[in-house]
């Protein structure tokens, strides 16, 4: 089975985040990460693959840092990688990176795409959805488990109210919540064999598109302006000398109009 | 602290030390310094205090990433380069000194003993396991009365057919009650010479070393040899004389350049917290100038034997290291860490001294890292030879 895990290349979150003049999230100068919850569809892939024989692409959209992501899933174990980088991509919102994907994942002929269930960035989850839209093929989206039998792709969905189970046949597009494994670690071995392992790097040219189809002019919205949240101030210590520490702290919460 | 002040740079970030790796050592690094988050750092301070360890499973979990002989080729060993598997023991040490012994015992001693000096047969048998975290090596050098003057062990190796018969007690032994293989060095005949001895085989016994104030997350033994009759296979064959044995600790030596200073660096990463936050008076203790003197000078001498670890990790991967240099990086690096975490310790002042913070924790685990695998007046003495030509160990 050939599985094509849709990786993005994020801010990491512990690190400062800033934003480019032109309200984009700035992805070069700051540390970045594969984001945390596609690594649980880089795990599901390596599972699906080992058991199944099959293969496994890792394929990202963005600066040349990007490449991070694909090499960290290399490191997990994936096998090969594509690594989609162009000028013109800069400022692409959700619909244009699906675009991009889509041309990309649609040259390896996958039977499965899996995709984390949101960036830790942008956080919108409807890539996978725009994405299963491009390419013609059936989706389902939040996977907390996934068991493959041929062709056939059983999908429990843990919803607020009840826990569907799917069935879907491949070709399909998945997108895995992080309840679904647990992300190895890259082994020793795996973060040496991954520097042995192909990437090939594709432009936009190689995929057909045209630079004016994507980027921050051809984005369907805009970022007007952003506004950096305040850090987190010191708390409050309440010291309970007299026996007045629940006063104090129903005042509090009165105060906060939290009752 | 007011809004517009800096960001505040990590210590080693000072120094720019990442600058000086290549991306294969910094994902190892941050595979290590994950795992340990996640596997050790919830739980050291429990198993620290109640002097309980599980070994065992920690060192299946320690395999799957692949630190057991991480930097051995072959027989399910990862192959690593030497800077790699110091940067591992920073890390791990940087967690607790006790989880980083774990690991050199079972690598750099262990499983190196039986890789440079074992038979074809011995390193099939024994590596692929070790490696994989399903069998625990010790290493059984040292005797009561035998510890920096190695060459006077009384544990002999007779003779008895064509079997060995070993008879003898070893002491400070890491992992050795809960050990699989143990290697053994014994007086014969023909000098000092290694045994590989099942820990099942009959006559062999370990008893856990309890009470002790330091390296409690590690598991310390001592071990009884009453007439073990071995196989001639048994024995190490290209291991002659009592360079076999300090080789290996040479290779441990190396680890704890690095480790030594994983953990000088949680303490003052932690220090450098809590005086961020610890208000005394009307400020914050960051804020005043005896605090930074203590950070910076702290700062200097982390950073410095950082610098001098990646020197000789470099010298060690071009295969030019020589055992005196690791003795400078030993010394040196164990003495600073200790003295850094002392100096924290002030800082946290009676918070430092309890399990909340890592810093005496640390504090008392480097005393015994400032000893063993040669103690410091040992190290003076090799670089001392070194400088004269003269050998003043008796």
């Amino acid at each position: 089975m050939k599985i094509v895990v849709c990786a993005k290349y994020v801010p990491d979150a512990t690190g400062d985040r800033k934003f480019n003049a032109d309200n984009t999230v700035d992805r070069v100068g700051v540390d970045g990460v594969l984001s945390e919850l596609d690594e649980y569809a880089v795990e599901e892939a390596l599972q699906i693959r080992d058991a199944t024989d099959g293969e496994v692409v890792v394929v990202t959209v963005g600066p040349e840092v990007a490449r991070a992501a694909v090499l960290k899933s290399l490191q997990m174990g994936a096998d090969s990688g594509v690594h989609v980088l162009d000028e013109a991509i800069h400022g692409s919102d959700s619909a244009a990176t699906s675009l991009i994907l889509a041309r990309a994942v649609e040259r390896q002929r996958p039977d499965l795409v899996l995709c984390g269930m949101a960036s830790t960035d942008g956080g919108m989850s409807v890539v996978p959805a725009m994405l299963a839209e491009r390419l013609g093929l059936p989706q389902v989206t939040f996977a907390s488990e996934v068991v493959v039998e041929d062709t056939t792709v059983r999908i429990r969905r843990d919803g607020d109210a009840a826990t569907e189970v799917i069935e879907a046949t491949t070709p399909l597009i998945l997108s895995v919540t992080d309840q679904c494994n647990e992300p190895r670690y890259p082994s020793f071995k795996g973060i040496m064999a991954a520097k042995k392992k192909p990437v090939e790097t594709l432009t936009l040219g190689d995929l057909g598109i045209a630079a004016d189809q994507v980027g921050l002019d051809a984005a369907w919205t805009r970022v007007d302006g952003f506004t950096e949240r305040l850090p987190k101030s010191a708390g409050t210590v309440v010291t309970d000398d007299n026996g007045s520490g629940a006063d104090q702290l129903v005042s509090f919460l009165v105060s906060q109009k939290f009752v | 602290m007011p809004k517009d002040a800096p960001t505040p740079t990590a210590p080693l970030d000072l120094f720019a030390i990442d600058a000086l790796l290549d991306a294969e050592e910094i994902a190892i690094r941050d595979a290590v310094r994950r795992f340990c988050d996640d596997h050790v750092r919830p739980h050291i301070a429990d198993w620290y205090e109640k002097g309980a360890v599980p070994a065992r499973d920690l060192a299946k979990q320690l395999a799957g990433i692949g630190l057991l002989g991480m930097h051995l080729e072959g027989y399910g060993c990862a192959g690593t380069d030497a800077t790699s598997y110091g940067l591992a023991c920073l890390e791990l040490e940087a967690a607790d000194s006790g989880i980083r012994s774990l690991v050199s015992v079972q690598g750099s001693l262990a499983m190196y003993a039986v890789y440079r000096f074992g038979s074809e047969e011995q390193k099939q048998e024994w590596l692929p396991k070790m490696a994989a975290g399903e069998a625990i090596g010790c290493f059984g050098l040292t005797e009561a009365d035998f510890g920096s003057d190695p060459g006077g062990i009384r544990t002999r190796a007779v003779r008895y057919g064509a079997d060995w018969v070993l008879n003898g007690t070893k002491t400070w032994i890491t992992n050795g009650s809960i050990a699989d293989v143990a290697v053994v060095w014994a007086r014969t005949d023909d000098g000092i010479r290694g045994f590989v001895v099942p820990t099942d085989t009959r006559g062999f016994s370990a008893a856990e070393i309890r009470r002790k104030l330091s390296l409690r997350a590690s598991v310390t033994s001592e071990l009884v040899l009453d007439n073990v009759r071995l196989p001639a296979a048994a024995m190490l064959p290209a291991a002659r004389g009592l360079a076999a044995p300090l080789t290996c600790l040479s290779e441990a030596r190396f680890g704890i350049v690095f480790g030594s200073l994983g953990a000088a660096r949680d303490c003052l990463e932690t220090t450098i917290e809590y005086a961020r936050t610890r208000r005394v008076f009307d400020k914050s203790l960051a804020a005043y100038q005896l605090t930074q003197a203590k950070l910076a000078d702290m700062t200097l001498e982390l950073g410095k034997g950082m610098l001098l670890a990646l020197h000789l990790g470099r010298l060690k991967d071009a295969g030019k290291i020589r055992p005196e240099q690791v003795s400078l990086g030993k010394l040196n690096n164990t003495r600073v860490a200790i003295a850094i975490a002392r100096e924290c310790r002030t800082i946290l002042a009676a918070n430092g001294i309890t399990m909340d913070y890592p810093v005496l924790r640390h504090a008392n685990n480097l005393e015994s890292v400032l000893t063993y695998e040669g103690t410091s007046e040992v190290h003076q003495l090799i670089i001392g030879q070194a400088l004269t030509g003269e050998s003043a160990f008796r």
